[in-house]
């Protein structure tokens, strides 16, 4: 990405002479009013999908005036990462830091929030918890299956046999809820369309994940979509069997010219932006930040070549009738082997959702 | 290897000419064989429009500057101590066993599983984390013996079967993890039981850095004394370095096959150990680091020797330590550290031919 990146203390550090001066806290000695925000990811900042989708938001608010962002990329969810927070802290001057990887919370983030009570932690995953963890930590997330839920609308209407093809990490909630969301999407323009269900087994496995798409199409599907960190091989393994493909994280329009549909994508600059706002008026960060298409907080990919006429307009609807708050989760609802799951309708952001652990009727596959 | 004098050396001695022993020559062929890592490391760096210096600088800056990147760089070395013993001991009996990360991840599990219930049930802290660090070492060797075994006694080659067995330990700690042992509070990160904060190791005194440090230096100089100084350890060099003549001799060679190789997974274990009773606190995916593959290199530059572990252990955690303040001051990609440890492997496994080349470091009287 970006090679050389000037700032104020970079040009110190240089100008001070010897490695002993260098050593010194600079950062410490900052002006109190400048925010100094650190944003640690798990995996590559150009990985087509959730890390990007951070380091994209950073991106725009590296250019608020006053702002200076710190990034590390392809840090594990190991000791790794607490040594590397408290090296932007302790070497850097951060004072808000952000943890973008879900294993980063607990222990890691409760430590150094305890050990630095000046620096606030934010995490994005709903965890944090009042009674719990401590007040400068707090937790902000997107939830990405309303955009989702507009991916199967789409698919739905863009798919000649309705047949959805979903490669997915592991079975856990936010993977289900987005899984159930594409079907719910497209059961609400095709009534009879399911979605093949395969998982991988991890976050990051390319080849298996290829393998898969490759599955899905021979079985039949010809709309393909996915959970897993980097959709890359999944959209570009669609646009080689000539399949339409839905994205998912960041933008894969360009991955695939002739099949993409629409994709869906998170909009952290949203929570960047207030957070930096908050913290220039010298007002205390929200503790906790989450939300959907009603707050600005998730969007779809602009429609590419794969989204047909008929879809482009039901889900502009559908993103229309997601800002007015309307349930996605309107029971009843049986899960694929005929239990009833959710018995009214749900508001889409219902704590009960983020313990999801069933599949719809109309998914085929199993989370065991 | 062993600088066995010549009878010569008692007359050669009144005109002798300036010579040094094997160790100095070790230390002068590593030595020049990492300022040659570092001049091409700089070339790489200048072909890109980046300072060499303002590089080594922040290195020195990330790794050792202060007393929190110190801590930084020790709690880094921790893992790779031991993780670098598990390649070296079976080295010195010839065997390339490169699955060390296999050995930690079945030894994690194995404490992480015997925590579990043990903890529920009130035992004394010190009780239980021995049973967890011998239940983690004892897995470990068991699980790396069996690849001893199978060399032994059906001829399988050491390498192959090791790096398997890592793989195999991955979706061993997978399935448990996900399924018998899960916490069912761990929704999306599907962990064990956390152990609790009272039953986790705490760290030095005055520090940041955990016993784990403390255990692999114990470790390396207790194998240090074990290898050179007993004869189980001169048994050992003997059959590695000429298995046949070891039998002609009655030596147990199968026996002490199975026998390091067991050490060596012990060893390993004992890391994967200290990675859940000290940083984790639970058994998940997180464990599966690399700290396995990282120690191969490691004990490669220490040229096998557990005492040399020390310092190479600790160059690395420097590096390791440095690579995301090099991220955010230089805006280099998180890769540049490993392409600096990469360059470093090759240039030492050619100056391997050196040595021996040069008469300076020949006993007096070989003037071959």
């Amino acid at each position: 990405m970006v090679r050389t990146r000037f700032s104020r203390r970079s040009l110190l550090q240089t100008s001070a002479a010897g490695v002993a001066a260098a050593a010194l806290p600079f950062g410490r000695a900052r002006a109190q009013a400048d925010l100094v925000i650190g944003a640690v990811y798990v995996g590559s900042k150009v990985d087509f999908g959730w890390n990007q989708a951070h380091a994209v938001a950073m991106d725009v608010i590296r250019n608020v005036p006053g702002v200076t962002v710190l990034e590390e990329e392809n840090v594990p969810e190991t000791d790794a990462v607490a040594q590397s927070m408290e090296s932007m802290i302790q070497l850097d001057g951060a004072n808000v830091i952000l943890g973008t990887s879900f294993g980063y919370f607990d222990p890691f983030m409760i430590d150094l929030a305890n050990r630095f009570p000046d620096v606030q932690f934010r995490h994005a995953a709903p965890l944090w918890d009042a009674a719990r963890h401590p007040a400068n930590l707090g937790s902000y997330f997107c939830y990405l299956n309303q955009a989702h839920y507009v991916n199967g609308v789409a698919a739905g209407l863009s798919s000649p046999t309705g047949r959805i093809g979903f490669v997915a990490a592991k079975p856990i909630p936010t993977v289900l809820s987005n899984i159930n969301s594409v079907l719910l999407g497209a059961r609400s323009v095709n009534p009879e369309a399911t979605v093949q269900l395969i998982f991988t087994g991890d976050w990051s496995l390319p080849v298996r994940e290829a393998e898969a798409a490759n599955a899905l199409v021979d079985a039949g599907c010809d709309v393909l979509t996915c959970h897993v960190d980097g959709p890359r091989v999944v959209i570009e393994t669609a646009e080689r069997r000539g399949v339409r493909s839905c994205g998912h994280n960041a933008s894969q329009y360009e991955l695939a010219p002739n099949g993409f549909i629409t994709g869906a994508e998170y909009k952290w600059e949203t929570i960047y932006r207030l957070y930096a706002d908050a913290f220039a008026a010298g007002e205390a960060l929200p503790n906790v930040v989450v939300g959907g298409y009603h707050n600005d907080m998730v969007q779809n990919t602009p429609y590419g070549a794969g989204a047909t006429e008929a879809a482009r307009q039901a889900a502009d609807e559908a993103i229309a009738a997601l800002r007015n708050n309307e349930p996605i989760y309107v029971g009843p609802l049986y899960d694929n082997r005929g239990n009833l799951v959710i018995d009214r309708p749900m508001d889409n952001l219902d704590p009960e959702l983020d313990g999801m652990n069933f599949l719809l009727d109309g998914v085929i596959g199993s989370i065991t | 290897m062993l600088g066995t004098a010549p009878p010569g050396v008692a007359m050669a001695k009144a005109k002798a000419p300036l010579r040094l022993g094997p160790a100095v020559e070790v230390v002068v062929i590593v030595t020049g064989a990492l300022l040659t890592a570092a001049a091409i490391f700089s070339l790489f760096l200048l072909a890109i429009g980046h300072s060499p210096v303002r590089f080594f600088e922040l290195v020195y800056i990330g790794g050792f500057g202060s007393s929190f990147s110190f801590q930084n760089t020790l709690r880094r070395a921790a893992p790779l101590i031991l993780t670098g013993l598990a390649f070296a001991i079976p080295a010195r009996i010839g065997l390339t066993m490169i699955g060390a990360e296999g050995a930690l991840v079945i030894g994690a599990l194995a404490a992480a599983a015997l925590a579990v219930p043990i903890v529920t049930q009130g035992w004394p802290v010190a009780l239980t984390l021995t049973a967890m660090a011998l239940a983690a070492v004892f897995a470990g060797g068991l699980w790396t013996g069996f690849a001893g075994w199978l060399r032994h006694s059906r001829g399988v080659n050491e390498t192959i079967s090791t790096l398997l067995l890592a793989y195999i330990a991955t979706a061993v700690l997978f399935f448990f993890v996900e399924g018998p042992l899960r916490d069912p509070g761990s929704a999306n990160r599907p962990s064990t039981m956390p152990i609790g904060r009272d039953y986790m190791i705490g760290t030095l005194p005055g520090t940041n850095v955990h016993w784990g440090l403390v255990a692999g230096i114990l470790c390396c100089i207790v194998l240090w004394l074990v290898m050179s100084r007993t004869t189980f350890g001169f048994a050992v060099r003997l059959s590695g370095g000429n298995p046949r003549a070891a039998l002609a001799q009655g030596l147990p060679v199968g026996k002490l096959v199975v026998l390091c190789a067991a050490i060596a997974g012990g060893l390993a274990g004992l890391a994967g150990f200290f990675e859940v009773a000290a940083v984790h606190g639970q058994a998940n995916a997180a464990l599966v680091a690399g700290y396995g593959f990282t120690g191969i290199l490691v004990a490669f530059l220490a040229r096998q020797n557990p005492l040399a572990i020390i310092p190479v252990a600790i160059l690395f955690g420097a590096l390791a330590a440095s690579g995301g303040l090099i991220q955010r001051r230089m805006g280099l990609p998180d890769a540049s550290v490993l392409v600096l440890q990469g360059t470093i492997f090759v240039t030492l496994l050619a100056a391997e031919t050196l040595y021996g080349r040069f008469k300076i470091f020949r006993p007096r009287g070989d003037e071959r």
